[in-house]
């Protein structure tokens, strides 16, 4: 067989209990290519990388690597073979340097000279552009420093197959440029890499192949060159779709929310929030970029009343709303909708059916000691067929529920609440691109209603076209404001990554 | 080997490994009966037969089973919201004492009146007594397992001084005891057995209809599923929790009411009998779930019961009738490992799910 073929995966199944994860999947890459994954969530990517780091075991099908038949058992067999995956979440040991976590768990003598082993990962990092400070802590790097650790760590491992799930979820848009500068320098070496991504536009800049996963299925592998971001979502998604997303203009009314030289601290005592100060209009939706973890979560928890406040003003229409329990902010019409990495997180109790979890928000406003579960049953019925959940019915556990029909029932319930103001964080994260542009709608609609929205967003291009402002968080500081229409990806990139811009915070 | 989590279970293969767990419990205890030298059937059924065997052993069966179900009642709102109220042997101390009081002291009140006080007062104690580490835990985040055991100890004593101090009955010829109860202050009795069988009936479809109905019962519930997210949606978590566990403690606090009134007729220190450790064995077999404290709860009092007849039976010494109820424990309560995980082989040795080589 052709030993350039670097990844052969012939028809491969691999079922979890009743759901067929991957049905027949064949995938190959070549040395010195870059082949991108796409697909939507539960697409079956990361079970295919799965299998091939050594994870799972497929039901059936064959794996080739460098042309030779192989069976993983554990992810170590997949590493001797070359295989290295580099996962969204690094598994990197924050107390160590960068040596001693790439050194980690080799085999070798029984005492590691430290300077040998320097020596050997400098060249090796080398030979591919890449460079760190070999003797920081972990705990001291930028996010771009620890991504860049866990590459060499594969690398010095002997890898020449590197997969990389969602590399750039956590990176600013100058970090990507860089760490694609370096995916390309691997692949002129002879590296094959695999990039598991949902972002069009990635795969487009820096993949040499596609393949499209739909439904555990193989749609089809075409080269980049020779298509387009419009057949790439069309083939991901299995009917034309429309990209663009409304940004219907309302006329912009008064201020209902003004946050204050807001500043909060976390229990370590470290500012999550240093002097934050905006305004919120109403009719219009106001987007918050920024890096994970740049205070985001702090934010929404604060003007919700579950983050303590050490200084700084919220005014809800004029009127200080910190120190207020989150009962009375709930009534005073603020509603926040924040959807965590595991998506049940605070908003909705996972083992509740949806009318109990309706009723977190609406037992409130009943009257008497008991609890009137039949007018919520009805409220959960519309919300199903107006948001298309797809559910067995109203008194099914909503953790047995997919992702992306969790957030519906949580974003459906805020909104049911009628807000005058709604702070939304990761609203259609990981949803299908069909469900995401619903979920717009609804935002879109609520807008046209005068309610003034704050939406923490992770895409840029979302938040360009539907943001009227965008304001940027890095670090917990603000670090500008702009005009969604009048701003570029690039310019909020630099925001990111931590420049003020006192110019553009006068918009 | 190793286990994994199942994600959920038939009734039947859950019906299945629990009666597998009960017939194994039997063999083995019937093994260590079998040493001890006496025929393990023989002694099987006659602990059935000392807790049900007559109308009087069932009567006395029934003084266990209520004590404990009202007190697993108790218990089980503590553990909805996942505060684990080991204090019920305490509240039900505080209860009884409280109850007491008004007992000793009040005798001349007409029996009804007496009886209603005596009932609040009993309520009153146990939740007092559950409301402190409530307070300790919401204000100091204190560990409730250690404060309400401690406070189990706390009550002991403090009866323990009133029995043999001021409260002893000058009467009783130097013996340590309080002063029986008047008939003024003694839980009325229908078909040969206390009323406190009508008040722990009434207890289950009130507790069953409050969790399920009623918005405090919803509050309960979802401060014990997360309390971020109970907070989030505007619960007063705080207050949930001082509120549940003050019905908590009350209801425990009625099970020494009821015990000091309807059974032993005056305040001792080991009224409340080990009823608050058993029923957390029995509220957590009964997967928090009101229906299924009483057929649970029948069978603990029937285990206690069976194994002190057979005590003066078979001559067996106590410590051994105990082993044999704690294995048939071991097994029931092992075999709840089993419904919630199973085990596999280990996927390494396993031939199934390789890959295939053409």
């Amino acid at each position: 067989m052709d030993q350039n073929i670097y990844v052969k995966m012939e028809s491969i199944s691999k079922n979890f209990g009743t759901v067929k994860a991957n049905d027949n999947i064949n995938l190959t890459v070549k040395k010195g290519e870059i082949h991108a994954l796409l697909g939507e969530n539960g697409a079956g990517k990361s079970t295919l990388m799965n299998m091939l780091s050594g994870f799972y075991k497929p039901d059936s099908g064959s794996i080739y690597i460098h042309g030779e038949p192989v069976k993983f058992d554990s992810p170590k067999d997949s590493i001797k073979k070359g295989i290295g995956m580099i996962h969204q979440h690094y598994k990197l040991v924050e107390a160590m340097t960068a040596v001693q976590n790439i050194t980690l768990g080799q085999k070798g003598s029984f005492f590691l000279s430290e300077k040998k082993s320097k020596n050997k990962i400098k060249k090796v990092a080398e030979s591919y552009g890449l460079k760190i400070n070999y003797d920081k802590k972990v705990y001291e790097m930028s996010i771009g420093e620890k991504q860049a650790t866990e590459i060499i760590k594969v690398l010095y491992q002997g890898a020449d197959i590197l997969i990389m799930d969602e590399p750039t979820a956590v990176l600013t848009p100058q970090e990507t440029k860089k760490l694609f500068e370096i995916l390309k320098n691997m692949a002129r070496e002879g590296c094959s890499i695999i990039i598991i991504t949902h972002k069009l536009h990635e795969v487009m800049e820096i993949s040499h192949k596609v393949t499209v996963l739909r439904k555990g299925q193989t749609i089809k592998t075409l080269e980049t060159e020779k298509t387009n971001s419009k057949e790439l979502t069309d083939l991901m998604v299995g009917r034309a779709v429309d990209l663009s997303i409304d940004r219907p203009e309302v006329e912009i009314g008064e201020e209902i929310l003004k946050i204050e030289n807001l500043t909060a601290e976390d229990v370590d005592k470290v500012e999550v929030l240093k002097n934050v100060s905006f305004n919120l209009r109403k009719g219009e939706i106001l987007g918050v970029a920024g890096v994970a973890g740049s205070g985001q979560k702090e934010l929404c928890e604060a003007i919700a009343g579950l983050y303590k406040i050490k200084k700084g003003k919220i005014l809800y229409e004029n009127e200080d709303i910190v120190g207020l329990s989150p009962r009375d902010i709930i009534h005073k019409g603020i509603s926040m909708s924040f959807i965590p990495e595991d998506r049940l997180g605070m908003g909705l109790v996972a083992s509740m059916d949806m009318v109990d979890n309706y009723l977190l928000k609406e037992q409130h406003k009943q009257k008497g000691i008991f609890i009137k579960r039949k007018p919520v049953k009805e409220k959960c019925n519309n919300m199903i067929s107006k948001l298309e959940i797809q559910t067995p019915g109203t008194s099914h556990p909503v953790k047995q529920l997919s992702g992306g029909n969790i957030q519906k029932v949580l974003i459906g319930r805020e909104i049911d609440t009628n807000p005058h103001v709604l702070i939304t964080a990761y609203a259609v994260r990981g949803l299908d691109i069909a469900s995401s542009h619903t979920i717009y709608d609804l935002l879109n609609e609520q807008k046209k209603k005068d309610v003034g929205i704050l939406f923490i967003g992770e895409d840029l291009d979302v938040l360009l076209k539907l943001c009227d402002r965008i304001m940027v968080l890095s670090s917990g500081r603000v670090t500008g404001i702009v005009s969604a229409k009048e701003t570029t990806k690039e310019k909020i990139g630099l925001l990111m990554s931590d420049e003020i811009n006192t110019e553009v915070l006068a918009v | 080997m190793r286990m994994i989590k199942r994600e959920r279970i038939s009734k039947k293969d859950a019906f299945r490994i629990r009666s597998t767990a009960i017939i194994g419990s039997l063999i083995l205890s019937g093994l260590f009966i079998f040493f001890l030298g006496h025929n393990p059937l023989d002694v099987y059924l006659s602990m059935a037969k000392g807790a049900f065997g007559s109308i009087y052993r069932i009567k006395d069966t029934i003084n266990i089973i209520i004590p404990l179900i009202m007190t697993s009642l108790g218990i089980m709102i503590a553990f909805k919201m996942k505060f684990w109220n080991i204090g019920g042997e305490g509240q039900i101390l505080m209860g009884a004492l409280f109850a007491s009081y008004f007992a000793l002291n009040f005798s001349t009140l007409p029996k009804p009146i007496l009886l209603f006080v005596m009932f609040i007062a009993g309520f009153i104690g146990g939740g007092f007594w559950a409301f402190i580490p409530a307070f300790l835990k919401v204000k100091f985040q204190t560990n409730e397992t250690i404060t309400t055991l401690m406070m189990n100890y706390i009550a002991l004593n403090l009866i323990t001084y009133l029995q043999y101090g001021p409260w002893r009955d000058p009467q009783s010829l130097g013996f340590p005891k309080i002063a029986n109860f008047a008939d003024s202050a003694t839980l009325p009795r229908l078909f040969g057995i206390h009323i406190g069988w009508i008040i722990t009936i009434i207890a289950v479809v009130v507790i069953t209809i409050f969790l399920n109905k009623s918005k405090f019962g919803y509050e309960i519930k979802v401060v014990g599923e997360s309390q971020d997210t109970a907070n989030y949606s505007g619960i007063r978590v705080n207050r949930v929790i001082i509120r549940g566990l003050i019905i908590s403690g009350g209801i425990c606090g009625i099970v020494g009411m009821m015990e000091v009134s309807g059974v032993n007729g005056t305040l001792t220190n080991h009224v409340s009998a080990g009823y608050g450790y058993t029923a957390i064995i029995t509220t957590w077999l009964s997967g928090l779930k009101p229906a299924f404290i009483i057929p649970v709860s029948t069978l603990f009092a029937g285990l206690i019961k069976g194994g002190g007849f057979i005590q003066t039976a078979y001559q067996i010494p106590q410590s051994a009738a105990d082993i044999i109820q704690s294995m048939i424990l071991f097994f029931v309560i092992g075999s709840e490992f089993f419904i919630q995980y199973k085990i596999v082989p280990d996927r390494r040795n396993a031939k199934g799910g390789e890959v295939n080589v053409s």
